[in-house]
C-alpha cells in the first residue's frame, strides 16, 4: 500500500472515531465494539467495495451486511465521510426523528438490513450471495460479525449451508476484539483455535491485523480466496483501538460518556496521551 | 391441479419465484429438477432457512418456504419476526402438517400455536385451507401479494366445490338460525359432515370456512353475531390466539357479545396417533363436533348419527 493511500485512510478513520467519541454521550452507544472495526469499514467503503451514494439501489453494487449491529456508529461515521449521509444526521442519535440508534436500520442509506439480533445476517447475506450467483453476477457480499457473535450457532449453520451451495461470493468477516458484551471471549466460551473451526466448516480463512490497512487490503483484494468455499477473514483487532485510557477494557463495550468527557476524549484521540479519566468518572452500562 | 403442479406453473412463468426447503421435500419432490438453482435446499437449518429467504427476497425474489409447520414458526420465529417482519418481506410461509396433520408424531410436531404466533408479527397475513383444492384455489393471490404470509399446508382430499378466493374473505358456505359454525383448516371436513348430522336433527346450521385468519373478515363474522345463533368456533389449535381469541376481540372491538361454543385444544398437547384415532379421542370428528354442539344446547347428544370414517392422513415431511 502507498503512503499516500495509508495517509489517506488513516485520517478518514481518525474523523470516524471523532464521530464514534461524539456518539458516546446523551444517552450513549457502544464505544468499544465500534472502535475495534472503525480501520475495517473505512477500509471497505473507501477502498474495495463498489458502494457509493449514487448506487445505493444497483444490483450490481456489492453488499455489506453488519450483523454485529453495535459498530453501528462505526458505519455513519464512515457513511458521514463518504457522503451517503449528513453530518447533522447524527445529532439525531436516539431521537425519534431519525433512524440513528444503537443499532443498524435501512432506513439510513447505505444500510443494507436491519440488525442487532445477533447471528442473523450471515443466512440473510447468504441468500443475497446465493441470488447473485444465481444470476451469474460478480459482487462481493460480505457480512462482518462479532466474535462473541460466534456463540450463536446460526454463525455455523450458515455457513454450513453456503460451504454445501458453494457460495464462494460470500465472505465472512470476524472483528476478533477479544471481547463479547461483558467478557473476555475465552474467558466465557472460548473461540481458539478459530481459523480451523472455520476451516473445518468448509471455508477457506485468513487472519491479518484488523487495523494495518496494508494487510487488510492483502487480504481484501485476494477475494475470492476459493473458486468454491466461502471466505472467511478474522481481523484481529483492539476493543476500543485508538482511545488508551479504554483500550482493551471489559467494561468498555457500552460507554455514555459526559459531554466534558467527550471532549478530554476527542483530545486523546488526537494525541494518544491517556486522559486521566478512571472508570469512577466514566458511565459505563 | 395439486400444489406441486401450480407451484411449479407458478414458478415457470414467474421467475422471481424460488422454491426453498429445511429438507421436506414430500410435496415438491418433482421441483428440484425443474427449477434448478431456483430449487435452494437448505436442509434441516429452519433460521439459516428464513435468514436466506429474507436475502433473497432483498434481491427481489419471491421465496416460496417449506418446513415442518411447528419448526417453521417457532424454531425459526425470532428470524421470521425479525428478519422478514421488520424487513416487511414477501416470504412465503409453507408450513406443513400444521394442527392434527401431525397425526402420530407426538407433541414435537404439534403446530397448535401457529396462527398465534405468526398474527402476532405486523404485517404477516395468515392462510388456513379446507383442502387441496382450497389451497390452490388460494395461493396465486397469497403469493402475487407483496406481504409475508404464513400458509397451513393441508392437501387432504376435499369433496366441496370452492368459492374463488380473495385475501381476507370467509367462504359461506351455509347460513344457518339455530348454530354458526366457524372453522378454518382441514376440520372443516369434519364441520361438515357436524352439519349434515345437526341439520337430520332438524336444526338451521351455518357454516364458515374462514379460509384468511390475517386478515379476516370481520364483516362476515359480525354478520352471524347480529343473527343471534349459537356460534361455535372449531379449531385444531391452542384455544389461545387462535380463532376463538380473534372472535373475541372483535366482539370486544365492536361492543358486542354473544354466545360462542369453543372447540379448541385447551392447556396441553393433544394425544398422538393416526388421524382417525386423534380426532376419535380428542372429540373432533364431525360425529363428536356434532354432539358437544347438541349437549352445549343442553339436549342428548345419543340421537345423533354416527358420521363417516375419516380419511387417514398420508404422512409428509
Amino acid at each position: 500500500m502507498t503512503d499516500p493511500k495509508r495517509q489517506k485512510l488513516e485520517k478518514m478513520a481518525l474523523k470516524v472515531r471523532e464521530h464514534i467519541v461524539r456518539l458516546s454521550t446523551d444517552g450513549g452507544c457502544f464505544t468499544g465494539a465500534s472502535l475495534s472495526c472503525a480501520d475495517l469499514l473505512v477500509y471497505l467503503y473507501s477502498e474495495l467495495l463498489n458502494v457509493r451514494p449514487d448506487n445505493l439501489q444497483d444490483p450490481n453494487r456489492d453488499y455489506l451486511f453488519l450483523s454485529k449491529g453495535h459498530d453501528v456508529p462505526a458505519l455513519y461515521g464512515t457513511f458521514v465521510e463518504l457522503g451517503f449521509i449528513d453530518k447533522a444526521r447524527l445529532d439525531q442519535h436516539l431521537t425519534t426523528d431519525d433512524h440513528i440508534y444503537w443499532h443498524p436500520n435501512r432506513n439510513v442509506p447505505g444500510v443494507e438490513f436491519h440488525s442487532g439480533s445477533l447471528g442473523h445476517l450471515p443466512s440473510v447475506a447468504l441468500g443475497v450471495a446465493m441470488d447473485c450467483k444465481m444470476r451469474g453476477q460478480d459482487n462481493k457480499v460480505i457480512v462482518i460479525t462479532g466474535d462473541g457473535e460466534l456463540n450463536e450457532g446460526t454463525v455455523w449453520e450458515s455457513l454450513l449451508v453456503a460451504s454445501a451451495h458453494k457460495v464462494n461470493n460470500l465472505t465472512l468477516v470476524v472483528d476478533r476484539n477479544h471481547f463479547q458484551a461483558n467478557v473476555a471471549t475465552e474467558d466465557l466460551i472460548p473461540l481458539e483455535p478459530m481459523a480451523p473451526k472455520f476451516e473445518a466448516f468448509g471455508c477457506e480463512v485468513r487472519r491479518i491485523d484488523g487495523h494495518d490497512f496494508a494487510q487488510l487490503e492483502d487480504a481484501f483484494s485476494a477475494l475470492p480466496f476459493s473458486d468454491t468455499k466461502p471466505s472467511v477473514i478474522i481481523c484481529d483487532t483492539v476493543r476500543g483501538r485508538g482511545l488508551p485510557s479504554i483500550e482493551a477494557r471489559a467494561d468498555r463495550w457500552f460507554c455514555n460518556f459526559s459531554s466534558e468527557e467527550v471532549e478530554e476524549l476527542l483530545r486523546e484521540l488526537h494525541s494518544q496521551v491517556a486522559t486521566n479519566l478512571t472508570s469512577e468518572t466514566l458511565t459505563v452500562r | 391441479m395439486n400444489y406441486e403442479e401450480l407451484i411449479k406453473e407458478t414458478a415457470l412463468a414467474d421467475e422471481r419465484i424460488v422454491v426453498m426447503t429445511a429438507e421436506n421435500r414430500a410435496l415438491i419432490r418433482n421441483l428440484p429438477a425443474v427449477l434448478g438453482p431456483r430449487f435452494i435446499d437448505t436442509g434441516i437449518t429452519e433460521q439459516t432457512l428464513i435468514g436466506a429467504a429474507a436475502g433473497l427476497a432483498l434481491r427481489g425474489r419471491v421465496p416460496v418456504v417449506h418446513a415442518l409447520a411447528t419448526f417453521l414458526t417457532l424454531r425459526a420465529f425470532e428470524f421470521i419476526r425479525t428478519d422478514v417482519g421488520i424487513g416487511q418481506l414477501p416470504v412465503k410461509l409453507s408450513g406443513f402438517v400444521p394442527g392434527f396433520l401431525s397425526d402420530g408424531n407426538g407433541p414435537t410436531h404439534q403446530a397448535i400455536e401457529d396462527v398465534s404466533l405468526m398474527r402476532g408479527i405486523p404485517g404477516m397475513t395468515v392462510f388456513a385451507p379446507a383442502d387441496e383444492a382450497d389451497m390452490v384455489a388460494m395461493l396465486p393471490a397469497i403469493w402475487a401479494s407483496p406481504q409475508p404470509a404464513y400458509l397451513r399446508v393441508n392437501t387432504r382430499p376435499g369433496t366441496y366445490e370452492h368459492a374463488p378466493f380473495e385475501i381476507g374473505k370467509a367462504e359461506i358456505v351455509a347460513e344457518g338460525t339455530d348454530v354458526t359454525i366457524l372453522t378454518y383448516g382441514m376440520l372443516f371436513e369434519q364441520t361438515l359432515v357436524a352439519r349434515e348430522l345437526l341439520q337430520a336433527q332438524g336444526k338451521s346450521v351455518g357454516l364458515i370456512n374462514l379460509r384468511s385468519l390475517k386478515p379476516i373478515d370481520e364483516a362476515a363474522l359480525l354478520d352471524v353475531v347480529r343473527r343471534g345463533s349459537l356460534i361455535v368456533t372449531v379449531e385444531d389449535h391452542f384455544i389461545t390466539g387462535g380463532l376463538y381469541s380473534i372472535l373475541a376481540e372483535i366482539l370486544l372491538r365492536n361492543q358486542l357479545t354473544a354466545r360462542v361454543l369453543p372447540l379448541a385444544l385447551e392447556e396441553r398437547w393433544y394425544r398422538p396417533g393416526r388421524l382417525s384415532a386423534v380426532l376419535e379421542y380428542e372429540g373432533f370428528t364431525g360425529h363428536h363436533i356434532a354432539r358437544r354442539i347438541t349437549e352445549h344446547l343442553g339436549e342428548s347428544g345419543a340421537a345423533i348419527a354416527e358420521g363417516p370414517t375419516v380419511l387417514e392422513n398420508e404422512f409428509a415431511e
